[in-house]
């Protein structure tokens, strides 16, 4: 019986890049079906009642929200090959340690560098930087924060690295010289096919920012 | 590897410690419990932890694991042949076990937060509303979990019994508090009969707080000063 996989996105959210990215490096035919967040359609308020967000894999019918919880379904449904987490307990439990700190200490003052000016949009800077430092001295001299393979924190990691060059223009700063490593990754990751087919045009993602910073009177 | 000394540095008052303790006494894994003082913070939790400096941190083998849910993940592997399986089999019961332990985090434990701290007869309302909301939504995920057996894990207690289970005692002890029935037999009563099987399994026993020491302690951590 052949899979049916459809994927409720968003185009420029760094969430929805992670559940195409992991489908692509699996090799896995899926639909994506784009959503209107500002009138979301009764299949995705059907298939996630409880937070109403995207993305929402839905594989033979049956949902899966939250996008690293997709990821790691994925990685568990398509085990035999090009595997995303490790296979090593302890190697697992790092890779889940550091999403947790992506999606807590990373995810407030991404939003926040687009979404505000002035002192704000400058504690944002300083605690978004803080947190990419922090990711840099864990990442060390690996070529990716998988190893030597892209794994489950570089997928989660790259939904970021999309947005890193319409933040670094929102508000007028420079992540290269801040963490040069971690941009020698980013620019590695950015470049990897299934990465590539999944990304939007950085200017196109520039664009929506400040439409959006407009509508909210930034 | 499951061969290596096992440590947990916890509190025996919090609910996140907990969980890696049912976790440990499901798997017949020894440890040593290294408790913290309340207030202050050992060298090794900081050397541990670096990142939260928050407990539980386990050591297996000196190697420090950290965050409650992703240790459980943890000692689920590393001793998967040892007692039962903490997450279901299937990758779809999998993803709803993360989902549903997600959301108790991060929607449910602050409604029963908020609880103690809602002033006024409006916001105690509200708060009420939003509790009871997802009350009846783990009363569901319950049922589409558990498939008729007695906890959301089928058979044995796992990690999403573990994930709810463990604020159990700071529940009853906020329905002390606030003179409220927040899990309701009425409303609720696939959820009751699961927390009394919870509470009376013999991995969790002898690690749930008994209710009036942690009505003593919450008294004492949640003190106003005097004005």
């Amino acid at each position: 019986m052949a899979d049916e996989v459809i994927l409720l996105d968003y185009w420029p959210s760094p969430f929805g890049i992670r559940a195409r990215i992991a489908l692509r490096e699996k090799g896995v035919e899926f639909e994506c079906r784009e959503e209107n967040l500002r009138d979301k359609s009764p299949l995705l308020l059907q298939m996630n009642p409880v937070h109403k967000k995207i993305p929402v894999l839905i594989h033979n019918g049956k949902p899966v929200c939250e996008s690293m919880n997709v990821v790691q379904y994925i990685d568990e449904v398509w085990s035999d090959r090009n595997p995303i987490l490790p296979s090593d307990p302890y190697q697992r439990a790092q890779a889940r340690f550091w999403v947790d700190f992506v999606d807590t200490k990373l995810l407030k003052p991404a939003d926040q560098l687009w979404q505000t000016k002035g002192e704000e949009q400058e504690t944002a800077k300083k605690e978004y930087i803080e947190a990419l430092k922090i990711l840099e001295s864990e990442l060390g001299d690996k070529p990716y924060f998988g190893g030597d393979t892209f794994g489950f924190l570089d997928i989660a990691m790259t939904g970021y690295y999309s947005w890193f060059e319409a933040s670094e223009k929102l508000a007028n700063f420079s992540i290269e010289p801040e963490c040069p490593i971690l941009m020698a990754s980013a620019k590695r990751c950015l470049q990897r096919e299934s990465v590539v087919k999944s990304l939007h045009d950085s200017e196109k993602i520039l664009e929506l920012a400040y439409k959006l910073r407009k509508e909210y009177g930034v | 590897m499951a061969s290596g000394e096992v440590k947990l540095i916890g509190a025996w008052a919090s609910p996140f410690v907990m969980r890696p303790r049912v976790a440990l006494n499901l798997k017949s894994v020894p440890y040593e419990f290294l408790q913290e003082t309340f207030g202050s913070k050992s060298e090794l939790l900081l050397k541990s932890n670096p990142v939260h400096k928050k407990i539980p941190v386990l050591l297996h083998a000196d190697k420090p694991v950290c965050e409650s849910n992703i240790i459980v993940e943890y000692i689920d592997e590393t001793w998967s042949s040892s007692g039962p399986s903490l997450l279901p089999s299937l990758p779809y019961d999998r993803a709803m076990a993360r989902f549903w332990a997600a959301y108790i985090d991060e929607k449910w434990f602050v409604a029963l937060r908020n609880f103690l701290k809602a002033e006024g007869e409006e916001e105690k309302k509200a708060v009420i509303a939003e509790f009871e909301e997802g009350n009846a939504l783990l009363e569901k995920a319950f049922i589409d979990c558990s498939k008729g057996k007695p906890f959301f894990n089928g058979d044995h207690i796992g990690y999403l019994d573990i994930s709810l289970g463990s604020f159990l005692a700071w529940l009853r002890v906020t329905e002390l508090a606030a003179s409220y029935k927040l899990l309701d037999e009425a409303k609720t009563p696939s959820l009751c009969k699961w927390a009394d099987h919870f509470c009376n399994d013999p991995a969790v026993k002898p690690v749930m707080p008994e209710t009036a020491k942690l009505a003593e302690f919450a008294k004492k951590i949640f003190a106003k000063p005097q004005a």
